[in-house]
């Protein structure tokens, strides 16, 4: 006899039900879970609420550390050209000076690199395996740690510097806030280059078309309708590279000349042998012998802290909205 | 009254203000094939998804009323052990990605950590994958992923594994809507097994298949229970206007 | 008209090729980055170089046996601290997206995925280093473990809301309570998401060097105990890289060789695992 197999078995596929163990343990079973469950919820709430710990408690760590410079040191600190720890006089101006130079030379090497990668693997070729490849390599320039980018700038590009300079007829550092800027802009392009590929693909379709159905070249179509686009986005990238830049300690400490003094020239400011704030911590935290030179240093980390919560949050705040809408 | 299963005295559902289950007064006996239609967003689903309680896991979702199980109301009990004594089958078969067939048809007992031996398992596969029609396509293949089956097949998966942890009551939220005719004829024949053994609850939103499966019908109509009657009678002659509307098609 | 179509065109050519141009032409520093490292670190490694501690300057030979094992039990215990968390943390933030503590955990992430690590070993420098009285291998872990979190945290949460809310019912709908539904069916199903996030954060970590300036510091010698300074592999590099003495500057090219190596490898099998996941789905 053949059956079609839904009709094979009787229907009554317990009859003779199997141990009765499944009512029983059922029972026991909700209620002994019911306790881990709870405990389960309670565990994920911690773990979140930890997290909002660990950023409050950085901060108030870092006030509290720093609170002697603060009130000993005034708003002073911020432009204050003498830092002197055995006079007791900090003055942090020229770290400042360093840092933004550095992080914006950097920016501003970076950025052309950035968009063009950001273009390319965005609009010209957003698929096969020269695209991977690029889409790879660059995300392994992000991925090389940057003591080994400090370490090879101070071997390698520091003499090529140091002749370029003596070309230019500059005191030949090789060190300094160029140097670093170099291999900061190298470091920084991945984090621009990256959001910028996906900005660029999320651009909807019918409105390149449209462009190009207007008889509008690849060019007309990126500058007029791309860049318009996805202007905000990219000035996102931008921010976001410049909190990287601003962090960014072992490869600019090695490559930074690490001077407390403040150059009289650009040229000398700008070729020399500068300092970041980053840089100055890695220093000289392990020798701050007395409270108010450490608390100095905090202070430094406080501001830097500060500043690059700021600069990121106002780079996810335009993200989120870009993306969203 | 002692034949019955399940009763809904004045059960509401919301989502936050949104008032989607209004007052529903239900009783539904053993063994029977309830079929619940009605045009989409009336509040079906929801209903069906508050007699296990798994309504509320929607964020915002609250209920009132009574849902009474074996006159025991639910929403007075463990929801793990409601849930664990109502099977559920869903629009999409979902078995476990991450788990062979033979594993899929015990997952209630072995995402429990309830210890059960081999041999017992065993029976409890067989006859769960046979009862569910399945016994014989992958008898084979027990310990393959059961995401490699057919849909019309993920889907009797899906019932067998309802099936074995023997529950009292199983609900079906649109079974069918995601499968192929060839599938949906296969697990509506299913429908009259399994009423032998159990109560059968089904969400459709299909007029023929609550017509070719139920015994009795319940439509809903803006959250309100409208009309809850003997198929035949429901489909040949409605009491209500707005049941008799929706039958003949004129909103949907 | 013709010849302004013409000149349309090839300035359109001409933006592509610079486009091009500067698109490709940075692989360039990286290329030669990976090249001189390889050159001057690959004939640094041998099994001495493996096996022994840094000789005194002057004398040839010596290894870096001592950053290898510091920088293992380093990010071991990281790891040991952060996974646990960073995956909870993943789940409530995909559990619960609308919360008000997942909107202020979920900006504590961001904020952490920003903040430069000197300013993490300055911090942990207060929490661990002071109150213990030294450098410890615990201090460097735990400024890790912060290093950690976000990359974990937002490759969980994002793998999780991939997986479909069917999952979640199925399994919710046999009874099953949610401390399981997660831990059995939900984090298996992300799995390989999930241990691509912690490869990756490994990655980054691993060369991590500012954290560990003021907490672990480093050791000459070869040490295991957790309560006491340690050596690692970014530390080794920067301590004998900014030394004078030229076999000191090979240790350091070896020990480069070293970490890119375990970087690159970590990156690939994040890539490997990711690729996979995505088939998956």
């Amino acid at each position: 006899m053949i059956t079609s197999p839904v009709f094979t078995w009787a229907g009554n596929c317990f009859v003779n039900k199997p141990p009765n163990f499944v009512e029983n343990k059922r029972l026991e079973l909700s209620n002994g879970q019911l306790k881990w469950e709870t405990m389960f919820k309670l565990l994920l709430k911690v773990m979140s609420v930890l997290l909002v710990l660990i950023i409050v408690g950085v901060l108030i760590t870092l006030i509290i550390e720093s609170w002697p410079s603060i009130t000993s040191q005034g708003i002073k600190y911020i432009w204050g050209k003498v830092w002197d720890p055995v006079q007791n006089i900090y003055g942090a101006y020229p770290f400042l000076v360093g840092t933004l130079l550095t992080s914006f030379t950097a920016l501003i090497i970076s950025i052309p690199f950035s968009y063009a990668i950001a273009i390319y693997l965005g609009e010209y070729n957003p698929k096969g395996w020269l695209s991977d490849l690029l889409k790879n390599t660059i995300e392994l320039i992000a991925a090389v740690p940057s003591i080994i980018y400090g370490f090879w700038g101070l071997f390698v590009l520091v003499p090529l510097v140091r002749t370029l300079e003596m070309k230019l007829d500059i005191l030949p550092y090789g060190v300094g806030v160029f140097t670093a800027s170099i291999v900061l802009a190298v470091m920084i392009i991945p984090y621009g280059a990256s959001l910028g590929i996906t900005l660029i693909r999320m651009v909807p379709s019918p409105l390149k078309e449209g462009a190009y159905a207007l008889g509008a070249t690849r060019w007309e179509v990126i500058r007029n309708v791309i860049m318009p686009y996805t202007r905000s986005g990219l000035f996102a990238g931008v921010l976001l590279s410049l909190g990287r830049a601003l962090g960014e300690t072992m490869a600019v400490t090695m490559l930074i000349g690490n001077t407390t003094a403040v150059a009289d020239t650009f040229k000398n400011v700008f070729f020399g042998p500068g300092n970041t704030m980053a840089s100055v911590i890695a220093n000289e935290f392990a020798e701050a012998d007395h409270t108010l030179y450490l608390s100095a240093l905090i202070e430094l980390g406080l501001v830097l802290f500060v500043v690059t919560v700021i600069i990121n949050m106002i780079g996810k705040r335009i993200i989120t909205r870009v993306t969203k809408s | 009254m002692e034949n019955t299963i399940v009763r809904a005295e004045n059960y509401n559902a919301y989502f936050g203000d949104n008032h989607v289950v209004k007052d529903v007064n239900i009783s539904i006996n053993k063994n029977e094939v309830i079929a619940v239609m009605g045009p989409s967003g009336c509040g079906k689903t929801t209903f069906l998804r508050g007699i296990n309680r798994m309504h509320e896991l929607i964020p915002n979702a609250t209920a009132k009323g009574k849902i009474l199980l074996e006159g025991e109301n639910v929403y007075d009990m463990n929801a793990i052990y409601v849930r664990a004594k109502i099977g559920m089958v869903f629009q999409r078969p979902n078995p476990f990605p991450n788990l062979s067939i033979y594993d899929n048809v015990v997952a209630g007992y072995l995402l429990n950590g309830i210890k059960v031996s081999k041999a017992d398992k065993d029976v409890i596969v067989e006859r769960s994958l046979t009862s569910a029609a399945l016994w014989k396509e992958v008898k084979d293949s027990l310990h393959k992923k059961g995401t490699f089956l057919s849909g019309g097949q993920q889907q009797r998966l899906c019932i067998a594994r309802a099936i074995a942890m023997q529950p009292e009551l199983i609900l079906f939220d649109e079974p069918t809507s995601a499968l192929d005719p060839i599938s949906t004829s296969s697990v509506e024949a299913l429908f009259h097994e399994l009423k032998e053994n159990y109560t059968l609850i089904i969400v459709t939103h299909n007029m023929q298949q609550a017509a070719r499966v139920s015994d009795r019908t319940a439509f809903f109509y803006m959250g309100e229970l409208v009309e809850f009657d003997d198929t035949k009678q429901m489909f040949t002659a409605p009491a209500d206007q707005r049941t008799q509307n929706y039958i003949t098609g004129r909103f949907s | 008209m013709e010849a302004k179509i013409g000149t349309r065109n090839i300035k359109s050519m001409i933006f592509k090729g610079i486009i091009v141009f500067f698109a490709f032409v940075i692989t360039l520093p990286l290329i030669v980055v990976l090249l001189y490292i390889i050159k001057q670190g690959i004939t640094q490694v041998n099994w001495t170089f493996l096996t022994h501690v840094p000789a005194p300057p002057g004398e040839k030979g010596g290894g870096i046996i001592n950053a290898l094992t510091g920088s293992f039990i380093m990010v071991l215990m990281a790891s040991i601290v952060a996974v646990p968390v960073g995956i909870l943390a993943g789940i409530y933030l995909s559990e619960n997206p609308r919360t008000k503590l997942a909107y202020y955990s979920g900006l504590c992430v961001d904020i952490l995925q920003g903040v430069p690590s000197i300013v993490v070993g300055i911090v942990v420098y207060f929490w661990v280093v002071k109150p213990i009285g030294g450098f410890s291998a615990i201090a460097g872990s735990i400024a890790l473990a912060i290093m950690m979190l976000p990359i974990i945290i937002r490759s969980t949460e994002q793998t999780l809301k991939l997986l479909p809310d069917s999952l979640k019912e199925a399994a919710l709908s046999l009874g099953i309570p949610y401390h399981r539904v997660i831990l059995k069916v939900i984090i298996p199903c992300g799995f390989a998401g999930i241990l691509s996030g912690i490869t990756l954060s490994i990655a980054r970590i691993i060369g991590e060097t500012a954290p560990l300036l003021f907490t672990a510091l480093g050791n000459n010698y070869f040490s295991l105990k957790i309560t006491g300074q340690m050596e690692s592999l970014p530390h080794v590099i920067f301590t004998y890289a900014t030394s004078p003495y030229d076999d000191w500057h090979d240790l350091a090219w070896g020990a480069s060789f070293i970490l890119l190596l375990f970087v690159l490898t970590l990156n690939i099998v994040t890539k490997l695992l990711t690729r996979k996941w995505k088939i998956q789905l």
